[in-house]
C-alpha cells in the first residue's frame, strides 16, 4: 500500500488506484500552478501537431472541431427545442 | 421560430460567467508567434499572408502613417479570424455585437482625426470645404461636411455589425426553410443550392474586413498625411 517513492513525485500513469485521491489533492492549485498546467498542455499539443516539419491541416482542424463541440455544449439549452418530436 | 432565430446572438454565459472573454481571446491561439528564421508550416503561411496584406495596404502611406502598421495589421487579422470562425456551426461571433464594433471604430477614427488636427491644423480644417464651391453655398456645405465627418465612426461600426448579423440570420432562415421543405421535395434542391451559394458569398466576410480596414485606412490617410 505504501510505496517507496513519495506519491507527489510520480507521474499519473505510475500512481496506484488507491493513491489517486491523495495524488489529486497534492497537485498545485495555486494560480501559478494552474497557469503552468495550461501552458504545459498547450505546448504539448503545439509541439506534437503543429510545430513539426511537415505539419498538416489536421493540427488546426482538431482545434476547430473542439471549438465547435464547445459551442454546441454552450448552446444546447436553446437547441434542445429544435429536436423533431411530437410533443416538445 | 421567432425566438430561436435570435438566440444565437445572445452573449454566451456559463452559469453567470462571461464566456465571451474566452471566445474573443480564442483566435489568439490560432496565430503562434514565430521563433526561428524558418518556422513550421502554419507560422510560415501566416507570415506570407501578413506580408502580402502589409505590402498591399501600407505602400500609400508616408513615414508618419506607417507607424500605424502594427495596429492596422492586427486589426485586419482579428476581424478576419473572428468573422471566419463565426462561420463554423454553433459558434458565436463577437463582431455581431454593436458594442464591440463601436469600441473598435470610435477610438481608431478619433485617433486619426486628432492626429490630423494636431500636426496639420490648417489642412485638416480645410477638408470641410471642397475646392471651387460657389460662395453662397459655403455655410451649408460646411455643415454637410461636418456631419459626414462625425458619421464616419458610426458608419464603420454599423456597417460591420449589420453585414455579419444579416449574413448569419439569412443562413439560419434559409437552413430552416430547407429542413422544412425536405418533406416537400421539389424545391429542396434549389434551396439547398442557394444556401451553398450564400455560404460561399458569406465567406467573403473576409472581404468585409478588407472594407473595414480599407475605409479606416483611407480616412487615416486623408486626415493625417495630406
Amino acid at each position: 500500500m505504501a510505496s517507496v517513492v513519495p506519491v507527489k513525485e510520480k507521474k499519473l500513469m505510475d500512481v496506484k488506484l488507491g493513491e489517486l485521491p491523495s495524488w489529486i489533492l497534492m497537485r498545485d492549485f495555486t494560480p501559478k500552478g494552474i497557469v503552468g498546467a495550461f501552458q504545459r498542455g498547450y505546448y504539448r499539443y503545439y509541439n506534437k501537431y503543429i510545430n513539426v516539419k511537415k505539419g498538416s491541416i489536421a493540427g488546426v482542424n482538431m482545434v476547430l472541431a473542439a471549438y465547435v463541440l464547445f459551442s454546441y455544449c454552450l448552446s444546447y439549452k436553446e437547441l434542445k427545442h429544435e429536436r423533431r418530436r411530437k410533443y416538445h | 421560430m421567432n425566438e430561436n432565430l435570435f438566440a444565437s446572438f445572445i452573449t454566451p454565459t456559463l452559469m453567470g460567467l462571461p464566456i465571451i472573454i474566452l471566445i474573443i481571446a480564442f483566435p489568439n491561439i490560432l496565430f503562434p508567434s514565430p521563433n526561428r528564421l524558418i518556422n513550421n508550416r502554419l507560422v510560415s503561411f501566416q507570415q506570407w499572408l501578413i506580408q502580402l496584406v502589409l505590402k498591399q495596404m501600407m505602400t500609400m502611406h508616408n513615414l508618419k502613417g506607417r507607424t500605424w502598421s502594427l495596429m492596422l495589421i492586427s486589426l485586419i487579422m482579428f476581424i478576419g479570424s473572428t468573422n471566419l470562425l463565426g462561420l463554423l456551426p454553433h459558434s458565436f461571433t463577437p463582431t455581431t455585437q454593436l458594442s464591440m464594433n463601436l469600441g473598435m471604430a470610435i477610438p481608431l477614427w478619433a485617433g486619426a482625426v486628432i492626429t490630423g488636427f494636431r500636426h496639420k491644423t490648417k489642412a485638416s480644417l480645410a477638408h470641410f470645404l471642397p475646392q471651387g464651391t460657389p460662395i453662397p453655398l459655403i455655410p451649408m456645405l460646411v455643415i454637410i461636411e461636418t456631419i459626414s465627418l462625425f458619421i464616419q465612426p458610426m458608419a464603420l461600426a454599423v456597417r460591420l455589425t449589420a453585414n455579419i448579423t444579416a449574413g448569419h440570420l439569412l443562413m439560419h432562415l434559409i437552413g430552416g426553410a430547407t429542413l422544412v421543405l425536405t418533406s416537400i421535395s421539389t424545391p429542396t434542391a434549389m434551396i439547398t443550392f442557394i444556401i451553398l451559394v450564400l455560404l460561399t458569398v458569406l465567406e467573403f466576410a473576409v472581404a468585409l474586413i478588407q472594407a473595414y480596414v480599407f475605409t479606416l485606412l483611407v480616412s487615416l490617410y486623408l486626415h493625417d498625411n495630406t
